[in-house]
């Protein structure tokens, strides 16, 4: 009989209890697109219905798991249809009571977030799409579990401008509408470009078009567990560092399997996808910050700070491919700053600026993340920076997103708390040029050459 | 089905004793134990097979975790699938 080696037996456990080695979360996504209604409030309440009985056994499930296998399963969540496709069937001129339908739903079942209420305007706006645009800052004011989405730009499509514009106005509502709160609804809308279908991180999750009737996706993290690898390691070529990094991905990853595939043949729903993103926290030992400074950086945002995290984010990928049936989601290493303690410490430094981190979204995953700017940034500074972002997407054939939380009443120096796996966000300098004639002049960016591949 | 059950901490008389009870009651049966003693800190871990366990896991965990409590030492009961997952291709 096979015994497991001992040694093995406790590096697992020294991964999760020392270097907060843990699944992220177990995202359920729900397909809502055969619920219509006339009446906004039969809509909302059936789209209630539906998510409370498909998800009725999921956090239960989740912490059954957690118990068994003994590692901890952090979050569990839901994914819903872009609901902008599904309110476009009513006459309603406000979504929000959709959104309270799902906040509902999320204390019935027990997640912790719902993701969804989005719309993918990447080419231009469908019945739906504009109301959903304009219910965002109310819907994120009224709810407490409810993340919002709106893919404005893929390399497919192009980059929609009228789109960009209005969420630059978007997201300085919602600042303005929960400033009581830190502006916190900011830290629940993304604004993506290349958006993926099963991505089961926050807040920027949905369920895509394509996608079963339901399905189950896994998101792995493991930040501390690749900080550890590579300090054991000492001094090495960049190459073998590479070499761990991959090493630890799989293990990670293999893990994210297994309670992917334990969790779908319990809730009998398919198994969908392992997103093998290492996602930091602000607890210490859990930053992806901390790993770009292990390899070799003074701060992180010192010069060599893109070079590393883009062979940091390859080297996860090529570890996390050939551990699980399906990788998929983003994929990658996420740089949030208010959820990374080492991200927060070198901003407060003033190592980390927002110049260089748009240069480091250009080689990991996802983008300008839980960046905190002073209140009175104009929406059109705002549209600039998301602009950018996307462009970088969009031309790079990857996803990447900006969730900018302007703190209202808030200036550089000062910090905005969310509390939490949010964390809190040091008030970054942001350039106060205005691009307001590129922004008003609306219309869409054509798609890149490369966009041809037919 | 078998569990994999870690015990660390500092040695003292009845670990085993105590941890073996525990499972006996559960018609756990205890398949290898492999243990080590430095200085007067105890590790051990122990593979049992659970497949006439009278009890669902979870059971089990708590068990062990009141065990743990009992006698003020680490116990860790884990499905022995992750580490299947994590080290074996």
């Amino acid at each position: 009989m096979a015994m497991i080696n001992t040694r093995d037996i406790l590096e697992t456990i020294k991964m999760i209890e020392e270097e907060h080695l843990d699944i992220r979360t177990i995202t359920m996504g729900i397909s809502l697109r055969d619920l219509a209604s006339d009446d906004i409030n039969v809509l909302s309440r059936k789209i209630y219905d539906k998510v409370t009985s498909r998800a009725e056994k999921l956090v239960a499930t989740g912490e059954q798991i957690e118990r068994e296998l003994g590692i901890p399963i952090i979050h569990k969540r839901i994914s819903v249809t872009p609901i902008a496709m599904i309110g476009a069937t009513t006459n309603a001129t406000s979504y929000v009571p959709i959104a309270q339908a799902l906040d509902r739903a999320a204390a019935t079942t027990g997640v912790n977030f719902v993701g969804g209420f989005s719309a993918l305007v990447q080419k231009g706006f469908a019945k739906g799409d504009a109301v959903l645009l304009d219910s965002i800052p109310e819907a994120l004011a009224t709810t407490n579990c409810v993340c919002s989405s709106v893919n404005v730009a893929s390399t497919k499509a192009g980059i929609n401008l009228d789109a960009i514009e209005r969420m630059g106005r978007v997201i300085k509502e919602t600042a303005e509408i929960t400033k009581d709160n830190g502006s916190m609804g900011c830290a629940k809308l993304v604004v993506f470009a290349n958006a993926v279908d099963d991505n089961p991180f926050m807040a920027g999750a949905f369920h895509g078009i394509g996608e079963p009737e339901t399905v189950i996706n896994v998101g792995v993290s493991g930040p501390g567990v690749v900080q550890a690898a590579i300090k054991r390691a000492g001094d090495c070529p960049i190459n073998e560092v590479a070499e761990i990094i991959k090493k630890t991905a799989f293990k990670i990853t293999r893990m994210g399997q297994l309670v992917g595939t334990i969790a779908s043949e319990r809730l009998g729903v398919p198994f969908g996808i392992v997103d093998l993103s290492l996602a930091p926290t602000p607890a210490i030992g859990d930053s992806v910050a901390r790993i770009l400074e292990e390899v070799g950086l003074e701060t992180c945002g010192g010069c060599g700070t893109t070079a590393i995290l883009a062979m940091l984010n390859d080297a996860v990928k090529k570890g996390g491919v050939m551990a699980s049936s399906s990788v998929g989601g983003l994929s990658g290493a996420f740089i949030p700053v208010s959820e990374d303690e080492g991200m927060i410490a070198a901003v407060r430094e003033g190592a980390l600026c927002m110049e260089k981190l748009e240069a480091m979204t250009a080689v990991c995953s996802v983008g300008i993340d839980m960046v905190a700017v002073p209140g009175d940034t104009t929406a059109e500074v705002i549209s600039g920076l998301i602009a950018d972002e996307i462009a970088i997407g969009v031309v790079n054939n990857k996803t990447t997103a900006v969730r900018v939380i302007p703190a209202v009443g808030k200036q550089v120096g000062d910090t905005v708390e969310f509390g939490g796996l949010l964390g809190s966000a040091p008030i970054m300098p942001i350039s106060t040029k205005s691009p307001a004639k590129f922004i008003h002049r609306g219309g869409r960016i054509p798609a890149p050459i490369h966009s041809l591949k037919n | 089905m078998r569990a994999v059950i870690t015990v660390v901490g500092k040695d003292r008389t009845g670990i085993i004793a105590t941890i073996s009870d525990a499972l006996y009651k559960f018609n756990v049966n205890i398949l290898d134990i492999s243990q080590n003693v430095m200085d007067d800190m105890f590790a051990m871990v122990m593979f049992v097979d659970i497949s006439k366990s009278t009890v669902e896991f979870d059971k089990l965990t708590n068990a062990m975790e009141a065990v743990s409590i009992e006698l003020g030492m680490k116990i860790h009961c884990m499905h022995e699938d992750i580490f299947n997952a994590m080290h074996r291709i």
